[in-house]
Order: structure tokens, then sequence, then C-alpha cells
């Protein structure tokens, strides 16, 4: 068995639907917040094995590889920005729990 | 051994990533979430990405986790209870619907055909990375600087303590 681009592809899909999988079903905003970050890795991985396959001797392609480094580079910056604003809601309401957050609710 | 070594770590990456979602303390969750990326970092090698391997570890799997680590400790973040039934079984039929529209996209009559390793990766070496960055590259690059001091900037704005207005009549 030889490996091709589509394993990796599906190997990108499932690590994908589980970010999803556990965008829907945690409630506590920290678990989500990781899950999100599963979503953005899995996108990584189908762009650099993308850019890698599609590579012939007349055309190196960097341009998956270098969408890579900015997605990482943002990746932390969004990482910084969203456990501050889950320390605010702590300060605020002593929870992390989605389901006991619900002001714009009411 | 290369089809042995891209099914491991496409265990590694998918099974932690599992326990990710289904561990009920977020520090468990934590420390998945860490094997995980280290082993997107070993698929990252078997696509010949080695400085986004390394990038993967160091950023993702050195410094996002332990800021995250960092947050669970801070916020005291006990074990969250158990998700009743219909969530549950409501996120499982979205993972399913989403697993089988993939599978169905990668894998199915209209996919394909997909183009086979023609070429050595020219993303193998760092020194392309250096070259692409500050000749084609330059601006987003500059721009990616911007962002990260913004970045830092609002998370001190946003996470330092509310001081009480200062009113004139004290002392």
């Amino acid at each position: 068995m030889i490996i091709g681009l589509e394993h990796y592809f599906f190997v990108s899909v499932l690590l994908f639907a589980i970010g999803f999988f556990g965008v829907l079903l945690r409630k506590n905003t920290l678990v989500v917040f990781m899950c999100l970050e599963l979503m953005l890795s899995a996108s990584i991985l189908a762009l650099i094995a993308f850019s890698r396959y599609h590579t012939t001797p007349g055309h190196g392609l960097m341009e998956g590889n270098i969408f890579v480094l900015f997605i990482i580079a943002i990746a932390a910056c969004e990482v910084a920005v969203g456990l501050s604003i889950i320390v605010a809601l702590w300060r605020r309401n002593q929870t992390v729990e989605l389901s006991e957050i619900n002001e714009l609710k009411h | 051994m290369k089809e042995i070594l891209f099914h491991f770590f496409a265990a590694l990456t998918i099974v932690p990533a599992f326990f990710v979602v289904m561990s009920r303390k977020p520090v468990n969750a934590a420390m998945n979430m860490l094997v995980s990326f280290v082993g997107l970092a070993g698929l990252f090698v078997l696509l010949e990405t080695y400085f986004l391997a390394v990038l993967q570890v160091m950023v993702y799997a050195g410094a996002i986790v332990v800021l995250f680590l960092f947050i669970i400790m801070l916020l005291d973040a006990d074990k969250s209870p158990a998700p009743n039934l219909i969530r549950f079984l409501a996120s499982l039929a979205a993972f399913a619907l989403l697993v089988c529209g993939g599978y169905f996209l990668v894998f199915g009559c209209g996919a394909g055909p997909y183009p086979e390793i023609s070429a050595e990766a020219p993303a193998s070496l760092s020194r392309t990375f250096g070259v692409e960055l500050f000749t084609t590259y330059l601006l987003p690059f500059q721009l990616t600087g911007f962002m990260l001091l913004i970045a830092m900037v609002g998370v001190i704005v946003v996470s330092r303590k509310e001081q009480p207005e200062p009113t004139g009549d004290e002392q």
C-alpha cells in the first residue's frame, strides 16, 4: 500500500471532524478552545500535504508551506487573545462553563 | 517502512484528539492535545517538511499547550459534568455526517486521480523558507510582526485587573 495524498487528506478530515465534534459537545470554554486548535491544525496538515504532492520538478511549490507558517503565527496570537478573554470571563462570572454564561440570552 | 510510520503517526494524531473531546478534566484534554500535536509533527516529517515539523513542536506543543495548562492552573477548572444524552447523540450524528462526507469527498468516485510525488520537496530545506519569506512574502511577514505586537497589547488590556475609578477627593 502506497501512501498517497488521499490518505493524508483523510487524516486531516478526521482531525477536523473530531474538532468539530468537540466544539459541539463540550461545555467547558477551555476544551472548546482546544478543539478549535485541533481544527486549525487539521487545515495545516491538508495544506502541507497538497503542497508536497503538487510539487513538480519544474515548479517547486512553497505557497502552502509559507501559508502554514503564517497560520502558526496567527494561531499563537489567537490562543493568547482567546485565553485572556477566558480569564476576563472567569474574573467576571467565576465560571467557564458555557451553559452558565447566558447573559445575552435573556 | 514509510507506510508503517504513516499509520503510527496518523493513529498518534487521531486517537489522542478523540480523547481531547472525551476527557472530562481539562488537564487531561491538554495533555492529550500535546500528544496529538507531536503526532502531527511526525506526519510533517513524513511529508519532508522538517522546518514546519520543528515549528509545530516548538509553537504548538511547546508554547500553546503550556499556555493552556497555565490558564487551567490559574482558573482551577474542575471536572465538567457529563453531557446529556441528546446533546451527545446530536454531536455524534454531526461527527458521523462529517466523516462520511469527507470519506466520499476523498475516496469517492468523483475524486482523484491524485498526483504522485514527482519531485524533491523544496520545503525540505529551511533555506527556502527564509528566501521566500524575505523576498516574495516580505510584506505579510512584516504585518505578522505587527499582528503579534497588537495581540500582545490586546492581551494586556483585556486581562488586566479593573482598577476602581480614581476619584478626586481621596487622601
